[in-house]
Parts: structure tokens; sequence; C-alpha cells
């Protein structure tokens, strides 16, 4: 087990951060250089910066760190990774955070869960990404008047044949089907 | 030489120009791409977000369809690479992980030895197994007079790459060879969005926005591009871009394969032209030949 911090009263947060995240427990190592916070792109829209929210981790601030935005605005650019000097796995750290809050039905600040449910859901039923099934139901559901602006997009993403009404579906899905409810029962912690 | 290839989704319809292009370009350059028999979506970043042991299975699975006497796999789209080098390094580096894993294939009645496959991008395979002097000596059309931005973007990059992850250089050099110009800016690893332009999109045209002038504002007349993700953003959206900040943009979104294809002397209908939003017709005819895109034979 990895000792925290001597001034980490509660770090149970901190050590469920780690069990969930493949080599989590670099961690441990953020110096608070705030490299990941300077490189994220999207650093200025999250209510918190990688930095913070390390910080908010090591403190054993649950609720602050799952109900926030931080994790969602991560589109997984790797900069923050690549860069960490201390070799922590920011990325996967985001990841980790998007499962529990989402457990946790911590993850209302943005519709990327939305995008992201919807999108595997396609994924178990056909074995392939259906970007017009993606695009019509998560904006039905979650922008409806956006569909408005999409609409004109998409026409010509159609009419240049880069877009099908119609998935594509992979021959054996039962067997994907089968190695995905496997994978469930086995748990979602890697 | 023979490889397995994964094509990925956005390849089937939305980057079919990027699946067309590669085909015709490894043919000529004598490389053999054998499609993975019946491959299923890596899941992008999205399965990653919900359940990792699933989304590593997923992904696993397309391993280990690999035929056993291929040992290198290729991927076009910086989101499949990266997602299935990913995988091969959990598994090769966290062993007990890669026994889940394998306790999942094993229920579709696959088995996936961590590291077998040398997973690579195609940026990484042409520069590397054709290299310089084969190039140079196959260039039929050179690129003389259009000036190219080299786009990177984020996954072919990061985290694990081949090149420089802080300023990469191979696309350039290929551009180089090819007899372009090649344009250094400082946004060439800058990130698109990604799918930020479905779910907060003035975050994403922000994002757009500084990329497309760092490379216009250089001298660019065309960005070219090894991902899917980055040339639909900045291709589809940049209109809207163009609107929200009042700015004038029209500059066309290639994929790098396209042009290389045209260098090499491939016939351009067949390279995909004219399913980008932006038309490359203007830019091309004006810099390669007025007649291009429509005269060749296929």
């Amino acid at each position: 087990m990895i000792n925290p911090p001597a001034t980490v009263r509660d770090a149970s947060f901190l050590h469920e951060v780690i069990s969930e995240t493949p080599g989590g427990e670099r961690i441990v190592h953020c110096m608070q250089c705030g490299s990941c916070a300077g490189s994220c792109p999207n650093g200025p829209d999250m209510d918190h910066t990688p930095r913070v929210l390390f910080a908010l981790i090591a403190a054993g601030q649950r609720k602050k760190v799952l109900s926030s935005n931080t994790m969602w605005c991560c589109v997984s650019c790797y900069a923050c990774t690549s860069r960490c000097p201390q070799n922590i796995p920011v990325t996967d750290i985001m990841y980790a955070l998007k499962r529990i809050s989402l457990r946790e039905g911590m993850a209302n600040t943005t519709d990327a869960p939305a995008l992201a449910q919807t999108f595997t859901g396609l994924l178990d039923r056909y074995g392939r990404s259906f970007e017009f099934g993606l695009a019509s139901r998560y904006y039905l559901f979650n922008k409806p008047l956006s569909m408005l602006r999409m609409g004109p997009l998409g026409l010509r993403m159609f009419t240049r044949g880069r877009m099908s009404l119609r998935p594509s579906k992979i021959r054996q899905l039962d067997q994907l089907q089968a190695i995905i409810e496997k994978a469930r029962q086995l748990g979602g912690t890697a | 030489m023979k490889y397995a290839y994964y094509p990925g989704c956005s390849l089937e319809y939305n980057a079919l120009a990027y699946d067309v292009s590669v085909r015709k370009v490894a043919d000529l350059l004598g490389f053999t791409l054998e499609e993975i028999d019946d491959w299923n979506c890596c899941g992008a970043t999205e399965y990653f977000s919900q359940d990792e042991l699933t989304a590593a299975s997923v992904i696993a699975r397309n391993l280990a369809l690999v035929e056993p006497d291929v040992d290198q796999l290729v991927a076009p789209c910086a989101a499949c690479y990266c997602n299935l080098i990913k995988v091969d390094r959990l598994m090769t580096n966290h062993p007990a992980t890669g026994e889940k894993i394998n306790e999942a294939l094993a229920a579709g009645n696959l088995h996936y030895q961590p590291g077998r496959v040398r997973i690579r991008h195609i940026l990484d395979m042409i520069y590397e197994d054709v290299g310089e002097a084969a190039i140079r000596q196959k260039v039929v059309r050179p690129l003389t007079g259009l000036k190219v931005a080299p786009y990177y973007g984020c996954q072919v990059v990061r985290p694990i790459t081949a090149d420089n992850t802080e300023y990469p250089t191979r696309m350039d050099e290929l551009f180089t060879w090819l007899g372009a110009e090649v344009i250094d800016y400082p946004a060439k690893t800058h990130c698109c969005g990604g799918h930020m332009t479905q779910i907060s999109e003035l975050q994403a045209f922000e994002l757009i926005r500084r990329l497309l002038h760092s490379a216009v504002s250089r001298g660019a007349n065309v960005i070219l591009c090894a991902c899917p993700m980055c040339q639909l953003n900045l291709d589809a959206y940049q209109g809207r871009v163009a609107t929200h900040f009042k700015t004038n943009l029209r500059v066309p979104i290639l994929y790098f394969t396209q042009v290389l294809g045209l260098a090499l002397g491939i016939d351009a209908p067949s390279l995909g032209f004219g399913k980008e939003i932006v038309s490359a017709e203007p830019v091309l005819e004006a810099t390669l030949g007025t007649t291009l895109l429509q005269s060749a034979p296929s």
C-alpha cells in the first residue's frame, strides 16, 4: 500500500482513485507544478484545473472532485500525461474519475456522459460506431435546438458520401456481446 | 511486406478519403494491407469513460483477430492507433489485467498474447519502412508551390510515439521529400477539440480558430491531417468557426495520404478529393495544374 502524504487525514478517496487507475499510484508524487494545467487545452473551462483537482484528491474532497466538470472537459489529448515530470498518467486518472462519478450518479454538469453512453450503446448493438444514429439520438435527447444548426452540416456530409443513414454491423455480434458481458461480470476495474 | 489493416469506423464513411488514399498509397509503395476480418469499433474515448475492462476487452478483440502469420498492425486513425497500443501496453505492463481481458476474450473463444502484434500508425509505417531515398525516387508530380501545414494533433504523437512527442517532424520531412514547402507553426500538436464540437461547441470553436490561424497566418494553403476527428473538426466546422469569430477562413483540410498520393502520381479522383467540405480544388489546381482533379484516367 502507498503511504499518503502525512498531511492527509482521509486518504480513502486517494486510494479509491489509485485502485481505479492502472499506474495510478504515481499520483502521490504530484508536486503541484501545474504542467498539466498549463498544457490543458480545456483548462480555462474547468471548475478546477488538473493541478487543483489533484490537491483536492489528496485532501479527500471526494464530493467536490466527483461533482466537478473537470474530467468531463478532458478530451484525451494526453498533453498533460506526456509532460508530467512525475510520470503521472493524468489522462487515465481523468478516465477513472469519469467512471467513479458516473457510478455515483454525480456526472450531471455536462452532456459528455450522454454522448459517451449513446456512443457505446450503439457499439454494443452493432459492433461499429454509427455516426448518424449517434448524432440524431444524442442531439434529440440532449440538445434538440442544435439539430437545426446541425442539419445543413449533416446534409453536406451525406451528399459527399461521408455519412450513412444505416448502421454497419459486424458479422459476429454474438461473439462481441459475449465478450462485453463477460468483461462486465469481471468488474469494471481493470 | 504484409500488415494487418485496422481501418476503424470513421474510415468507412466520414473519412472515406483517408481509407481510399491509404489503400492506394500502400499498394503503390508495395505494402500488402490485409483488413482484419470482422473488426469492431475501438470505442474511441467513450468506453474508457464508463468501464475500463470492457473498453479494453472490446479493443483487444481486434488484436486477437489478427491472423497468426501477421505480426504488424497498421491503423490510420489516431484514436484507434492510440487505443490499440494502449491496450497492448496495459496487458503487457499489468499482467493481472491482461489475464482478465483474456478471460473476457475467452467468452468469444479468442485469446491475445500481449506484445505479439506490433501496432503502428500509417505515418510511421511510411516514414520508417519506405524512407527518404525510396520516396524521393517515386515522386512523379513534385508538390512545388504547395504550402502545406502538417497537423499531427494529439493521439498520433501522444502518449506513445516513435517521433518526438513535443516537436514531431516526420510528416514535415515526408513533405519536404515530396517537394512541398512545409510550414512550421506552433499549433501543430495542439488539440482540435475532439468530441467537444458535440458537447460544448464554443469551447471547441476557439481551439479550431487558434489552430487554423496559426497555420494560415504563416502562409499555409493546405492543412494535412493524420486523424479523422481532426479533419472533421477543422473542415466541417470551419465555416461556422469563421462566422462565429467574424473572420475570413477558407483553408482546405486534407488527409496527408491524399496529397502524398498526388505526388506519387496516383490519379487524383481515386484519392477521395471532393469529399472535403472546404474544397481543395482551387488551391491544388493553382499550384499543381489546372485540370488535376478532372482529367486523370481512373
